[in-house]
This record gives structure tokens, sequence and C-alpha cells, in this order.
């Protein structure tokens, strides 16, 4: 682990990989202290705003290096949001050839294992999801949808993810869900926040 | 309750209070009035509440009609300010009759005003805030001809002084002081020297998301590859592969994947999120960092 001082009111802490990552991300947000406002997790970071009046650097430092990273809750222990699946996506067939799967095998793959809510991004509600099954690993596309529909279900990289609203998107899309997974007016607004678990189910 | 009536909503003019922190790990960016200092003084001349909403007025043009008696005050940006066409005073708390309209002209100095009415502006709040974030869509849609905006009820005690001093004018460069990190190990000494020992010009292309910056050439790596995406805050300097910087300001990204060199003081973002395209800003190092071991 590393501090990076981010200003005068934030620390960026700096881990090896995103498991490391969302381990320590558990255990801070598990224990938290006076004066610190708000931990981000990204793929290689967790970002710690607090408030200057109310904490000093040193002991956010302090908290952040003497905690210890927390494994994965017990299925039955993490939240677990469960998605029902149209897997009707326009590059279904892609996905297939990418990994040398049949459709049937990339959907049992997709569906087979839960996924977790590493962290957020690109858009309101974006959650990028991990854990999933590594044989679906495949690149972006190489032109980029200019428009995906909402409640897109896609596949890029170790990830998947749902889109929460139409906007432009290139990773491949295999299916569809209509559960609405941001709503700003919802509490909470978001359903795929980091470290809830996910299960897609095919409809 | 009284309300305003959106006469002409000016280039751009948004509602925003302090803004709605806690949602960035679900991509949702504190926005909130782009200079938070000029936001608070409008509230305090009105006797609001801090956390009251007003309007942002993007260089100027607003006109908004009284329906029913309100208490105002305009602040941040100079800007001519008009009521029922007679001269009156920014940065001075103003009470107005129903019927009274209020214009806002086009900003002499600075890009952004604040117009307060006591009791704040009662729009639906979004995820606990009344703000527009420009970037993600959330809170309510830029002001445009014929809304109406009903005033609330979110008051403090009235102010002990009804004028303040407005900012002083700027000659030269806003100086803007910063704290290097958290990656400035990306960049090459020479660069980092370039950072402080230039100006770097506000460009047309700025608006509540960043201010972006032209300089006397691009900022150069130190290192090759990419930086895998990590979370943002406002006041990060940060450095796309073309080299010009991005003062990140309200609406910033909540993540991104290019190095921040350096982070803005709180307390200068304001004054930064002034400048208008042509202004020029200077970074000068904060002293008193020291690393951490």
């Amino acid at each position: 682990m590393r501090l990076r001082d981010v200003g005068r009111s934030a620390i960026l802490a700096e881990f090896e990989d995103l498991d490391t990552v969302l381990g320590y991300f558990r255990a801070l947000d598990a224990d938290p202290v006076r004066g610190v406002q708000e931990i981000v997790p990204a793929s290689r970071t967790l970002l710690v705003r607090y408030d200057p009046a109310q904490v000093t650097r040193d002991s956010v430092g302090e908290w952040i290096t003497g905690a210890t990273a927390l494994p994965p809750p017990d299925p039955g222990e993490a939240e677990e949001v469960q998605l029902a699946v149209r897997y009707d996506g326009p590059d279904l067939a892609d996905v297939a050839e990418h990994t040398g799967l049949s459709v049937d095998e990339v959907v049992r793959a997709h569906t087979g294992t839960p996924w977790i809510v590493a962290f957020a991004g690109f858009a309101p509600g974006f959650g990028y999801l991990v854990d999933g099954d590594p044989r679906l690993r495949v690149p972006r596309r190489a032109e980029p949808r200019t428009a995906v529909p909402a409640g897109a279900v896609a596949v890029a990289g170790e990830f998947s993810g749902v889109y929460p609203r139409s906007s432009p998107g290139g990773w491949q899309l295999i299916g569809t869900t209509d559960t609405v997974v941001w709503d700003p007016e919802g509490t909470p607004p978001a359903l795929l926040r980091p470290g809830v678990r996910v299960r897609f189910t095919a409809m | 309750m009284p309300w305003l009536e959106v006469v002409r909503p000016g280039i751009r003019t948004t509602v925003q209070d302090r803004g709605r922190p806690g949602f960035a790990a679900v991509g949702v960016g504190r926005s909130g009035a782009a200079d938070l200092a000029a936001h608070d003084a409008a509230n305090r001349l009105v006797g609001n509440r801090s956390g009251a909403a007003t309007l942002e007025i993007t260089v100027g043009g607003l006109a908004v009609r009284t329906v029913g008696p309100v208490s105002v005050a305009v602040t941040g940006a100079r800007v001519p300010l008009t009521v029922n066409g007679s001269d009156r005073p920014d940065h001075a708390l103003l009470h107005l009759a129903g019927g009274d309209l209020i214009e806002v002209g086009h900003a002499v100095t600075g890009m952004r005003s604040y117009l307060a009415v006591r009791g704040g502006l009662d729009v639906p709040p979004v995820m606990g805030s009344r703000s527009t974030d420009t970037l993600s869509g959330v809170g309510p849609a830029p002001l445009t001809e014929g809304d109406r905006l009903l005033v609330g009820a979110d008051v403090g005690a009235w102010p002990a002084e009804e004028i303040i001093p407005p900012p002083p004018a700027v000659a030269g460069p806003t100086v803007v002081r910063v704290d290097l990190g958290p990656r400035d190990d990306w960049f090459t000494p020479a660069s980092i020297r370039a950072l402080f020992e230039h100006e770097w010009t506000v460009t047309p292309e700025s608006n509540r998301v960043g201010v972006r910056l032209h300089g006397p050439g691009p900022l150069h790596r130190a290192r090759r590859g990419e930086l895998p995406s990590e979370a943002m805050v406002a006041g990060a300097l940060q450095v796309p592969s073309g080299g010009a910087p991005i003062l990140f300001l309200a609406d910033h990204p909540v993540t991104g994947g290019y190095p921040v060199i350096a982070v803005v003081d709180e307390e200068d973002l304001s004054a930064a999120a002034q400048a208008r395209p042509g202004d020029r800003l200077r970074f000068r190092a904060r002293p008193g960092a020291n690393p951490h071991p």
C-alpha cells in the first residue's frame, strides 16, 4: 500500500490489485471514523475524502494503514441483487466466437457464478462487476456504439455491467434487463453499489 | 409563498446549493456552486442558511419577475444590476415588491454571479441537493423562459450587514495555490517547473466541469503507460495525453484515467472558477506540506 495526498482534504491509497482494493474498502467502510466523508474505490486505488477541520491527515493515514483487508463476505451475508436478463444482445454471437463457447455456454457462464460490484464510474449508477467467470473476458468493441439502450447488459475485459440509461458505449452487449438499476428519486438511487453481489438469471 | 418567474434565462443559469457529497462511489459527483464563497455570501446577505439554493448565473443575461415581495442579493462576478430599469447595487441586500423586474446584465469581471432570495429556491431536491450537475444530468434542468421558482423557508437570522465588499478587481493573472500530487511523479521535472513558471490562459472550452488551460506547451510525462482510472476531486489539475491541464470544478467526472499533477487549494478554487476565457492563472506551490512517510 502507498498513500498519496490529494490536496489537503483527501488521501489516495494505492494497492497492488483490485482484490486488495476491495478488501480494504470492505474494512474501512465497516469501520468509519469521524471526519471521513467518503471512500471512493477504483481499480487500483481508494480515495478517502476527509474534513481537515474534524480529523488530521495523519490520523486518516493511520486509520487506512492500520486496517486489515477483509475477505469477501460469505454467500448469504452480502447484500445480493438478482437481475433477470433476456440474453438477446446484438453482440452475443461475437462474444461466443471470441470465447470459443456456444451462445448457451456464454449465458450459463454469465449466470453461473455471482458477480461483485467493484466500483462505479462512467455514468451515474454504472457499476463495474468483477469476479465473474474468467472465460467471459472479451475485448471492447472496435467501434463503440453511439447509443446503447438503458438496461443493456454487457461484458468487456474482466468486467460485466448494466447501462443505467441510454448512452454511448463500447462494451459487448449480451442481453437486456428490465430492472431499473439507477433512479435518482430512489433510496438508495443506485442498485449496484460497491460490495453488492449480483446474480444474473436467464429469462 | 412568493415566487420568481423567469423572463429571460440568460446564457446559462442553473440552481445550485452546496452540492450532494457522498455519492461518488455510485458515480455521481458533488456538484454545487462553482464559486462556493460567492454562493455563501449571497445567502448570508439575505439571512439564509448556507445550504439554501441560489441561482448561478453564467456570464449574465438573466431577467426574473417577482411574484410577491422578496428580499434578494447578487454576488460573485460583477454585473450591472437593475430593478424595473433603475440601477441597483450588487453585493447588497435588496427588498423588492411583487411585480418587480430584476435584470442581471453581462458580467464586467468574473464568470458566475449568484442570486439569492430570502428563503432559498424551493425546487425539488434530488439525492439531497437542488444542484444541477451538468455532467451527470442529476438535479433540476437549467432555467428556461417561463419557469416558476418557488421561494422556500430556508431562513436563518437577518445579517448584521446589508452590504459586503465585492471581490477586488484582479490586475494580471489570478494566483492559485496548489499542492503537488498525487501523480506529479508522472511528469518530467522540467514540466513541473513549467507549471509554476508560466502563466496559463483560460480557454473558451471551459465550463462547470473544468477550466481548460492553454500554456507555453504541453506538460511532458516522465513515464509511459496508462494510469488505471482513479477518483478525482474538485481542484484537481488533470493532464490528458495532449499535455494541456484541466482544472476540475464542481461538475468534474468522479473518476479519470489521466494523471493529476497538482490540486488547487479549496480557498482558491472560487477565484479560479471566476476566470473567464482569456484570463490567466498562475500556480504557486503551497508551503508546509510534509510528505507521508
